[in-house]
């Protein structure tokens, strides 16, 4: 890891603010080669993604889940599980995990196994997906997502802490004395964000349970950010889980670097230009500028990163957007290098030197993960209320 | 009512050329929704939105899923008004293409309720009808308190005979402002839901099942 605290600030007996990359697994047509690669090759391509973040000194990297293409990953611990095999240290997430059309039962067991084989390096962003016809796909009705999410995570918190669950809900099949298994690596569960663009009651569900929220802070205005976070600090203060400004926050990011930024922005235009979200919206330059989206030098990009903290506070998980959009694996592996030398050590020193007092740096992590880096374990929140 | 009784009226003119007889049409109604609402002792704050400048940013909405500033900023303004004049030109028997983005991109529940005077030019009368069978079906689906009085413009219809006739436009405008006049003044002014100053508790997100 890069610089530790230096005395900044009292210590909070943690590590420093997380970086990392996600990735969401689409299999798009480079617009320069006009090569399209095979799906073998896109996964390889994914994991290579994720050895190369351990090899840079990235913390984190984090798989979406797709059940429709053109995107590949739809079994997310199949390939964490296999990426957790050939990493010592890298912390294995998920961006997102469909709470909504996979059965928490699984979800329940197939984390827990993946602690395990990973030694607890592992956490969880829950999403609820987008894509209309997953949802029938998989027996369930869109119209339910947000009771969806509600209902199957919190069966997913009971099973991951109670050895044993009774439960009924509206959902899927009643249980009766029901023991997910393998029980979580030593009885702590993994640690679980909560990933909503633009809809409260995710936001008050994160709040609600004490647990992470995360932004993907791409594709959107910050206004759109800011106000998702606002609520999720407030009611997490709300539900007695700590003041608002240590409610535990993620965001994404969105950048392509070149020495010369006149250089990145002409090298990425094209993969923008015809890039499955915003292809065609609008300019690169207009794009650039209603959204925190960075193509530029890596000063820039230091510059704007830092400048997310004046709109959601001081924050502890930072996730790039890597491979996506069509370009080629080459170019991807060296903007991690530019990243990991160029720019995370200074905002791994920037962040840690303008946050407040108290404010943790990081998620609370596995105490394994914590003990491996000479850390004290810290305290898991706990949900409000009677129901722990 | 109280001399401090005020409400927001936002005018919606979807005219491509400019000038155009889609905003002059927009114009004479706020006059007169204007007039009819100090004639019952109310404040009027008239807004008036011309699509044709946020052409460009209703695409980029569509596309990008998020609004540019602009019109983010005519987004807002309708869906806090306490009434709304929508106005249109007719383009192959139906409200135009930019008109029904605009109203595509306003928030689902911003028009619940809400006074809306329909309103449209075309080149002849034999447009006229498009109001009751393209726009008033619209309207509904936004669950909006349509008034029962259309206003169509055909160009002869700013001639001076047609001005005079009873039953004539300078008529329509005054008769149609005159029931979004009254239904604005009827419906106590609220300030839109924030979901996100005064979120649903989770409590009640989650009933307790087992």
């Amino acid at each position: 890891m890069a610089d530790k605290k230096d005395g900044l600030g009292p210590s909070t007996g943690r590590n420093d603010m997380q970086f990392g990359v996600f990735t969401v697994g689409d299999v798009t047509r480079d617009p320069v080669s006009g090569e399209t690669v095979s799906e073998e090759t896109r996964i390889q391509t994914m994991v290579a993604v994720a050895l190369k973040a351990e090899e840079v000194g990235l913390d984190v990297f984090a798989t979406g889940e797709h059940h429709n293409v053109p995107f590949v990953p739809s079994s997310p611990t199949t390939m964490l599980g296999y990426i957790a095999a050939k990493t010592e240290r890298l912390q294995l997430s998920t961006a997102t995990t469909l709470i909504t059309t996979n059965d928490p039962v699984k979800i329940a067991e197939d984390y827990a196994m993946l602690q395990h084989l990973a030694g607890g390096r592992v956490d969880l962003m829950m999403g609820r997906g987008n894509m209309g016809p997953v949802y029938p796909w998989f027996g369930q009705d869109i119209r339910n997502a947000v009771p969806l999410a509600v209902e199957n995570y919190d069966l997913l918190r009971r099973l991951w802490r109670e050895d044993v669950v009774d439960w009924q809900g509206t959902f899927r099949t009643p249980l009766n004395g029901f023991t997910a298994t393998p029980r979580p690596l030593d009885g702590v569960p993994p640690f679980v964000w909560h990933g909503s663009i633009r809809t409260p009651e995710i936001a008050e569900q994160a709040a609600y349970y004490g647990d992470g929220f995360f932004h993907n802070n791409i594709f959107w205005p910050k206004e759109h950010v800011q106000r998702m976070v606002e609520l999720y600090r407030r009611r997490f203060e709300h539900y007695g889980h700590g003041p608002a400004n240590t409610a535990i926050v993620g965001l994404g990011g969105h950048v392509f670097m070149r020495k010369n930024s006149q250089d990145a922005i002409r090298e990425f235009r094209p993969y923008f230009d015809h890039a499955p979200v915003y292809g065609g919206s609008m300019s690169l330059e207009d794009y650039m500028e209603m959204t925190p989206m960075t193509i530029g030098s890596p000063q820039q990009v230091i510059d704007r990163t830092l400048g997310f903290r004046e709109f959601v506070g001081d924050y502890q998980r930072q996730l790039f957007i890597a491979d996506h959009a069509g370009l080629p694996l080459p170019i991807v592996l060296e903007q991690m290098e530019i990243l990991a030398d160029e720019v995370l050590p200074v905002l791994r020193r920037e962040f840690e030197a303008r946050r407040a007092p108290g404010v943790p740096s990081d998620p609370p992590l596995h105490p394994r993960v914590l003990a491996a880096r000479g850390e004290a374990p810290a305290t898991m929140a706990e949900p409000a209320g009677a129901h722990a | 009512m109280s001399a401090l009784d005020t409400r927001s009226l936002v005018v919606v003119a979807a005219g491509v050329s400019e000038p155009s007889s889609t905003r002059l049409l927009a114009d004479r109604l706020a006059a007169a929704v204007d007039r009819h609402l100090r004639d019952a002792g109310i404040q009027p704050r008239i807004e008036t939105i011309e699509v044709r400048p946020l052409a460009h940013d209703l695409a980029s909405h569509v596309l990008a899923g998020f609004a540019p500033p602009a019109l983010q900023t005519a987004l807002d303004a309708v869906q806090a008004a306490d009434g709304v004049v929508a106005v249109t030109p007719i383009f192959s028997a139906s409200y135009s293409g930019l008109f029904k983005l605009f109203f595509d991109l306003v928030d689902r529940d911003a028009f619940d309720g809400k006074p809306v005077l329909l309103a449209a030019t075309g080149g002849t009368a034999r447009h006229s009808l498009a109001i009751e069978h393209a726009m008033r079906p619209l309207f509904a689906y936004l669950k909006a308190d349509s008034m029962p009085t259309g206003v169509f413009a055909a160009t002869q219809d700013w001639g001076t005979g047609a001005v005079a006739m009873e039953g004539g436009l300078i008529g329509r405008i005054d008769r149609a402002a005159k029931q979004l006049a009254v239904a604005m003044a009827a419906r106590p002014t609220s300030a839109p839901v924030d979901p996100f100053a005064d979120p649903v508790p989770f409590t009640d997100l989650l009933p307790r099942s087992s």
